[in-house]
């Protein structure tokens, strides 16, 4: 299902919703599962222990045909279950915590700065893309981890390229293959001398439990790396053309910087870029909104379907940012709820924040439906976006 | 209004931080929810129950 435009969920939503919120569809493999559409119904599923989020069960309902990678890929946070999700979950959650990146303001404010600075050197039109959206949290997530940023190009082009739902199988298996040896090198270097980041960090708290479990971090380093790069860096792309094309909106976020808190929210449920990150396969039968799902079902919880459901709010597909939207599925729910997501709204309050207000005159340089969206992508959102100011 | 956190289901989210920093805290190591206070009124008691919603652990309740 595509996005009737470039803003709002696929139409085919609303009917399902209205007429058949719990439908049997086909997916790309030729597999059926089935499709939650009502706010109520996806958090229910998410926060039911009875759904599975192992990604490499061979019944679970993934759009693209990931056989290959099934026998090696060791499961990260996103893809377990209880028992082992919830000490995995809490071994590196303190790391995200509120008053934690409230603590990294002052350093990713200084890093959006730089990428400001770096977006009005480059001069008219500039690529907002490659000089705020990417790098921003780009740096972000490499000075989390302990990640040399001199080697973002390497990783970034292998994350989208996993993200890419065209990409073939082997070229899949090689960004995979990639990422891993070197993500595996890097944590072997700081083994032997452990830094003062959160890699290093969990070495030594694995240290301290008499552990060692080198494919776990390996593993960890890729999901956050991977999760910390792409989904931000389009929330920033989509947020700024969506704010740009709402004058009124963007006057209220200038004239009380205190709505940028909500704002922030607003725009993640409105666009709700990684919508099938609420996937899901049953263990056991379980009702759903009336109807029974059978044990080894696959289960796509549209979260953006969800996150646009006119019983949870008012004129759904209006961007209204002071409706306060906290309960947005954007980030999922329950025991997988996004574990980045308190540094993701740090990063995108301080870039709305500091955008608008420097680049007073910032437009978009090609009319909105031209833009190159990623249409086939995991996480949807801008290759780039051309940008002018003055 | 009286408030109960269970600290197992706690996924560390920190919504519940968000929502009112008055009341809730996460744990430093763990990230799971600390309570500064338990017993709450008024528009603070309000931010409490959206703390109850969008929890997404369903880990914290209101007792009366
Ligand atoms: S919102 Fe819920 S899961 Fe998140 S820290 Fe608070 S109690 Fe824990």
């Amino acid at each position: 299902m595509e996005r009737r435009c470039p803003y709002a969920p696929p139409a085919e939503y609303d009917e399902l919703r209205a007429e058949n919120p719990v439908t049997k569809v086909e997916l790309p493999t030729g597999r059926q599962a089935w499709a939650l559409t009502r706010h109520e119904d996806v958090r229910a599923m998410l926060a039911d222990p009875r759904f599975s989020s192992d990604r490499m069960s061979p019944q679970f309902p993934t759009l693209v045909d990931n056989t290959q990678l099934r026998s090696t890929f060791r499961p990260s946070l996103i893809s377990m279950d209880p028992p082992e999700h919830g000490p995995a979950r809490r071994a590196v959650v303190g790391e995200f915590t509120v008053r934690r990146m409230e603590a990294l303001r002052p350093r990713i404010q200084e890093i959006v700065d730089q990428a400001i600075d770096d977006l009005l050197a480059a001069g008219e039109p500039a690529d907002l893309v490659t000089h705020v959206s990417l790098p921003v949290p780009s740096l972000v997530i490499c000075e989390q981890l302990g990640v040399p940023y001199a080697d973002h190009d390497f990783f970034q082009q292998h994350s989208s390229k996993l993200l890419n739902r065209e990409t073939a199988q082997e070229d899949r298996r090689d960004a995979v293959d990639q990422l891993t040896s070197y993500l595996g090198k890097l944590i072997t270097e700081k083994e032997a001398a452990p830094t003062d980041d959160l890699l290093g960090r969990q070495i030594v708290k694995q240290r301290e439990e008499g552990k060692v479990d080198h494919e776990a971090l390996v593993s960890l380093a890729f999901l956050l790396l991977v999760a910390g790069h792409e989904t931000t860096a389009n929330m920033i792309s989509l947020g700024t053309v969506a704010l740009l094309e709402h004058p009124d909106q963007l006057a209220l976020l200038l004239n009380d910087p205190g709505v940028t808190l909500n704002a922030v929210e607003e725009l993640l449920r409105y666009f709700t870029i990684a919508e099938l990150a609420t996937t899901r396969v049953a263990t056991e039968d379980v009702e759903i909104g009336g109807v029974l799902i059978r044990a080894g079902e696959g289960v796509l919880g549209l979260s953006n379907a969800a996150n646009h459901d006119p019983a949870a709010y008012d004129r759904p597909d209006e961007l209204d940012i002071a409706r306060g939207a906290r309960n947005h599925v954007a980030f999922g729910f329950g025991a997988h709820q996004c574990l980045g997501q308190n540094l993701a709204r740090m990063e995108l309050q301080i870039v709305f924040d500091t955008l608008f207000r420097r680049v007073p005159g910032l437009r978009i340089e090609k009319p909105i439906d031209e833009l190159d969206y990623k249409r086939n992508s995991t996480v949807y959102g801008l290759h780039s976006l051309p940008v002018a100011w003055s | 209004m009286k408030i109960a956190t269970d600290v197992d289901r706690c996924v560390g989210a920190g919504q519940c931080v968000l929502a009112e920093p008055a009341v809730f805290d996460q744990d430093e190591s763990d990230g799971t929810v600390v309570l500064l206070t338990d017993s709450v009124d008024g528009e603070t008691a309000e931010r409490v129950r959206e703390a109850t919603h969008i929890c997404p652990a369903q880990a914290l309740s209101i007792l009366d």
